[in-house]
C-alpha cells in the first residue's frame, strides 16, 4: 500500500520564454521611433517623386558629426564592458566621454544648420530643405533624450551605483540612435 | 529608473505582511487617482471613455436635429449652444462642421481606442495571462494621465470662441492648415493637434506595456497557443498601434510646421481673396497618404479588441469551444498585416493612377477573406451550442451582425470604379458606422456586461440589459440602414443642408426617421448608465465565477486586490476553451485544472502529458 502512495502523476507545464520587461519595452519604443523616421523618409520619397524639388549639397559638417556619433558608440560600448568587468573609474570616464561626444554631435548638427542657412536653404521654402531640418531636428531631439539618459546613469555612477541592466539599455538606445543617424545620413546623401 | 524599481519592491515587501488589507499602504491619492494598479487604471479609462461617449453622442444628436428637421427652431438650446445658434434658431453652419469633426474624433480615438483598448487591455491582460500587474505600472499610470491631459485639451477646445476643429476627423489640409479657411482651423485646430500628440504618447505607452506584458509576464504553462483570444486580439492591436501611431505623429508634426512655422509640406498654389499665399511646392495628397497609413490600421485598432472580447463571450455562452481557434488567431494576424497595405482605398478619387487603384482594390478585397473566416467561426461556434442569452452574449451576437452587414458594403467601396460614385457619400457613413462604430461599440458593451462582476464585484441587472440591447440594436439599424439608400442617391457627407437641392428633397422623411431613431438610441444608453452606476453600489454580490468561465481571471477573489491572486499565481495546463468536453463532470474545465485531475475527459494526446512518477524518479 505504502508503495502505491509513492506513485505520483506529474504534469510539467513549461515556463514561457521571457525577457527583462524593461529591456523589451525599450525595443518596442525603438521600433516606434524607427517607424516615425520611416514615415518621414517615405514622405520624403513620395514628395520628391512629384518634382519641383530643390537639390543641394549636404553640409560637410554632417560628415564629421557622423564620425563623432560612430566613435561615441565605441565609448558607449566600452562603458558597458567596463561596468561588466567592474572597472568603475574607467566606466565613469567613458560615460562622461560619451556624453561629451553626444554634445559635440549636437553642436556639429547645429553648425551644419548654420552652413545650410548660409547657402540659403531655410526651414521655410522648398520642401526638400524643410524635410532636412525636420528630420535632423527630430533626430537631435532623440539624441538629447539619450544624453539625459546618460546623465541619469552618470548620476548613479557618481553615487557608486551601477545597474548593469540600466547601462545595457542605455547602450542599446545609444547604438540605435547612431545607426538611425547613419541610415538618415546615407538616405539624405543618396536621395537628394 | 533604478530608484523607481527599488521603491516598487519596497511596496511589495510591505504587501507581504499585511495581506488582508490590500490597500492599507496607499492613501486616497495613490489608490484611486495616481494608481499604478492595472485594474484601477482600467476603470479610469472606462469611466473617462463613457463620459466621452456621452459627449460624442450628444454632439451627433445635435447635427442629426439639423439634418432631420432643417426647418425646426432650436432656440430652446440657446442656454447650451449660445452664439452657435443663428438668430432664427438654427445651428450655425460652421458649428455644424465642428460638430461632425468632434463627433468623429471623439468616437474614434477617445471612446473606441482609449476607452476600449485602455479598459480591456489593462483589465484583462494581467488577469488572463496570470500576472500580478502590467510590466510597468508607472508607465501604465502615465499612459492614463497623458490620455486625461489630451482629453482636457480636446474638451477645452469645445468652448473657445472660434470653435473646435472643423475640418473633419481626417483633418485634410489645406482646409485644416489655413486659419483663414474656416474659423475652426484657427485655435481649435491647434488644440486638436496638441491633444492628438498627447493622445499618441498615451497610446504608445499603453501599447508598449501591453505587448511587454503579454510576452514576458505570462504564468507558467501559458504558452501562446493557450492564450485566450481576447489576449491575442489586444496583443495584435497593440502591435498595430506601435507601427501606425508614429506615422500619424509624423503627419501631424508636418501639419504643425505648415500651420505655425510657414513651411509648405502640404500647401501649394493657394489663393485667398485673389491673393496668392507664399507657400509653394507642397502636396496635400502627401498628407492623405500619411494619414491613411495610420487611419486604416486605426480602424482595426478599434475593431480587433471588440472581436477578441466577443470570441471569448460567444464561446463561454455557447458552452462550446471556439470553432477554429488557430483560424481565429491566423485571421486576426492576417487582418493586422493586410491593414498596412490597403490605405489608398480611401484615396481612389484623388487622381491616383488607375493601375495603382486596381492593386489597392485587389489588396482591399483580400481583407474580406479573413473577415469572412471570423464570421464563419462565430456562427459555427453558436451552431448547436447550448446558448445562454446573457446581455453580454446578445451584444456579441449583435457585433457579428454589424460586422457582416457593414463588411459587405466594404466590398462595394473597395472597388475603385464603384467608389467614384460612392466616395464621400452617406454610403461610406453607413459602412463604417456599422462595421466599425457599432460593431466595436457593441463589443465594448459586451465586455462591460461580461466583466462587470470582476470589475466591481457585483452583478448588473439582466432585464435592463435586455432592454438596452434591443433598443440599441434596432436603433442602430434604423439609423444606419437608410443611409445606404441616401448615399447611393448621391448625398454627400458633411453637408449642412440639402434643402436647396430639388433632387434630394425626396429623402427628407428618411432623414427625419434616422434622426428620431438616433435620439431614441442615445436615450436608451441612459438605461445602461443607470444599470451601471446603480449596480456598482447596490448590485447583487457576484459569485467568483458567475458565467462558469474557464479563463484565469475567474480564479481570483470576488474583488481581486493588489497583485490579483492572494496566494500563488495559478499554473495553466490547458487551452481556454474546454467547454462541454465529452465525459467531463461539468460543462467547463478552467485553464488551471491539470489533466491529471480530469482522466474522464482527457483525449489521448492529453493523457500523454501526464507522466507517472515513482517517488522523485520518472518511471
Ligand atoms: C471587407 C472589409 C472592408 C472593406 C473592403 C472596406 C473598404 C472600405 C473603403 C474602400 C472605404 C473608403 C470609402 C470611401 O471613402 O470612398 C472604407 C471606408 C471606411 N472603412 Fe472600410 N472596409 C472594410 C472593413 C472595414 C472595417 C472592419 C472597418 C473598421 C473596423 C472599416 C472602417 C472604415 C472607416 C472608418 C471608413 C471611413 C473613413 C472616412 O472616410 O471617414 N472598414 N472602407
Ligand atoms: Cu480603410
Amino acid at each position: 500500500m505504502s508503495e502505491a502512495v509513492d506513485f505520483k502523476i506529474v504534469e510539467e507545464p513549461k515556463r514561457p520564454l521571457a525577457m527583462h520587461p524593461k529591456k523589451f519595452g525599450l525595443w518596442l519604443f525603438m521600433a516606434s521611433v524607427f517607424i516615425l523616421f520611416m514615415a518621414f523618409t517615405s514622405a520624403y520619397i513620395v514628395r520628391r517623386a512629384e518634382g519641383n524639388w530643390q537639390i543641394f549639397e549636404l553640409p560637410a559638417l554632417f560628415t564629421y558629426s557622423t564620425i563623432v556619433i560612430l566613435l561615441s558608440s565605441v565609448t558607449m560600448q566600452w562603458t558597458y564592458f567596463a561596468v561588466k568587468r567592474n572597472q568603475r573609474a574607467n566606466a565613469k570616464n567613458m560615460i562622461v566621454l560619451t556624453s561629451v561626444a553626444g554634445v559635440i554631435f549636437l553642436a556639429l548638427q547645429w553648425m551644419g544648420w548654420g552652413s545650410l542657412i548660409e547657402s540659403s536653404i531655410h526651414l521655410v521654402g522648398n520642401p526638400s530643405g524643410s524635410f532636412l531640418y525636420i528630420i535632423t531636428g527630430l533626430h537631435a531631439a532623440h539624441i538629447i533624450s539619450a544624453i539625459v539618459f546618460l546623465l541619469v546613469v552618470l548620476a548613479n555612477a557618481l553615487r557608486n551605483r551601477f545597474n548593469l541592466n540600466q547601462i545595457e539599455m542605455c547602450t542599446t538606445y545609444w547604438h540605435f540612435l547612431g545607426v538611425l543617424w547613419l541610415y538618415l545620413f546615407v538616405f539624405l546623401t543618396l536621395l537628394r | 529608473m533604478a530608484i523607481h524599481v527599488e521603491s516598487h519592491s519596497a511596496v511589495h515587501a510591505h504587501d507581504d505582511h499585511g495581506h488582508e488589507h490590500e490597500h492599507h499602504h496607499g492613501n486616497f491619492w495613490t489608490t484611486y487617482i495616481f494608481s499604478e494598479d492595472h485594474k484601477v487604471i482600467a476603470k479610469q479609462f472606462l469611466i473617462t471613455g463613457m463620459i466621452w461617449a456621452l459627449i460624442g453622442g450628444v454632439l451627433s444628436v445635435l447635427f442629426r436635429l439639423q439634418l432631420g428637421f432643417p426647418e425646426a427652431n432650436l432656440s430652446w438650446l440657446k442656454p447650451v449652444l449660445g452664439g452657435w445658434l443663428t438668430p432664427e434658431g438654427k445651428i450655425d453652419p460652421e458649428f455644424y462642421l465642428a460638430l461632425v469633426t468632434m463627433h468623429g474624433t471623439i468616437m474614434v480615438f477617445f471612446v473606441l481606442t482609449a476607452g476600449l483598448s485602455g479598459t480591456f487591455s489593462n483589465f484583462l491582460i494581467p488577469l488572463q495571462v496570470g500576472a500580478r500587474d502590467m510590466a510597468s505600472g508607472f508607465m501604465n499610470m502615465l499612459s492614463y494621465w497623458f490620455f486625461f491631459l489630451s482629453s482636457c485639451v480636446m474638451f477645452v477646445s469645445l468652448f473657445i470662441s472660434t470653435g473646435p476643429a472643423a475640418g473633419g476627423w481626417v483633418i485634410y489640409p489645406p482646409l485644416s492648415a489655413l486659419p483663414q479657411a474656416i474659423p475652426g482651423s484657427g485655435l481649435g485646430m491647434t488644440l486638436w493637434l496638441v491633444s492628438m500628440a498627447l493622445f499618441i504618447v498615451s497610446s504608445l505607452l499603453g501599447s508598449i506595456n501591453y505587448i511587454t506584458t503579454v510576452i514576458n509576464l505570462r504564468t507558467v504553462g501559458m504558452s501562446f497557443t493557450k492564450l485566450p483570444l481576447t489576449i491575442w486580439a489586444f496583443f495584435l492591436t497593440a502591435i498595430i498601434g506601435i507601427l501606425s501611431f508614429p506615422v500619424l505623429f509624423a503627419a501631424a508634426l508636418l501639419l504643425i510646421f505648415d500651420r505655425s512655422f510657414g513651411t509648405s509640406f502640404y500647401l501649394s498654389d493657394i489663393y485667398i481673396g485673389g491673393e496668392a499665399l507664399p507657400n509653394q511646392g507642397g502636396s496635400p495628397i502627401l498628407f492623405q497618404h500619411l494619414f491613411w497609413f495610420l487611419g486604416h490600421p486605426e480602424v482595426y485598432i478599434v475593431l480587433l479588441p471588440a472581436l477578441g472580447i466577443t470570441s471569448e463571450i460567444i464561446a463561454t455562452n455557447s458552452r462550446k469551444p471556439i470553432f477554429g481557434y488557430k483560424a481565429m488567431v491566423g485571421s486576426m494576424l492576417f487582418i493586422a498585416i493586410l491593414s498596412f497595405v490597403v490605405w489608398a482605398h480611401h484615396m481612389f478619387v484623388t487622381g491616383m493612377n488607375p493601375f495603382l487603384g486596381s492593386i489597392f482594390t485587389l489588396l482591399t478585397l483580400i481583407i474580406a477573406v479573413p473577415s469572412a473566416v471570423k464570421i464563419f467561426n462565430y456562427v459555427t461556434t453558436l451552431w448547436k451550442g447550448n446558448i445562454r442569452f446573457t446581455p453580454a452574449m446578445l451584444f456579441s451576437i449583435g457585433l457579428v451582425s454589424f460586422f457582416l452587414t457593414g463588411g459587405i458594403t466594404g466590398i462595394f467601396l473597395g472597388n475603385s470604379a464603384v467608389d467614384i460614385q460612392l466616395h464621400d457619400t452617406y454610403f461610406v457613413v453607413a459602412h463604417f458606422h456599422l462595421v466599425m462604430g457599432s460593431a466595436s461599440f457593441f463589443g465594448m458593451m459586451a465586455g462591460v456586461y461580461h466583466w462587470f462582476p470582476k470589475m466591481f464585484g457585483r452583478m448588473m441587472d439582466e432585464k435592463l440589459g435586455y432592454l438596452h440591447f434591443w433598443l440599441t440594436f434596432v436603433g442602430v439599424y434604423l439609423v444606419f440602414f437608410p443611409m445606404h439608400y441616401i448615399g447611393i442617391a448621391g448625398f454627400p457627407r458633411r453637408y449642412y443642408t440639402w434643402t436647396a437641392f430639388e433632387t434630394f428633397s425626396g429623402f427628407a422623411d428618411l432623414n427625419m426617421l434616422v434622426s428620431i431613431a438616433a435620439i431614441v438610441t442615445l436615450s436608451a444608453q441612459f438605461i445602461f448608465l443607470f444599470n451601471f452606476i446603480y449596480n456598482i453600489f447596490r448590485g447583487k454580490l457576484a459569485p467568483t465565477n458567475p458565467w462558469n468561465s474557464t479563463t484565469l481571471e475567474w480564479t481570483t477573489p470576488r474583488l481581486p486586490g493588489h497583485g490579483n491572486w492572494p496566494g500563488e499565481i495559478p499554473t495553466v495546463y490547458r487551452w481556454p476553451y474546454d467547454y462541454s468536453k465529452p465525459g467531463a463532470k461539468e460543462d467547463f474545465i478552467p485553464q488551471h485544472i491539470p489533466y491529471s485531475e480530469t482522466p474522464e475527459s482527457n483525449l489521448p494526446h492529453e493523457n500523454d502529458q501526464i507522466k507517472l512518477q515513482f517517488g522523485d524518479k520518472p518511471l
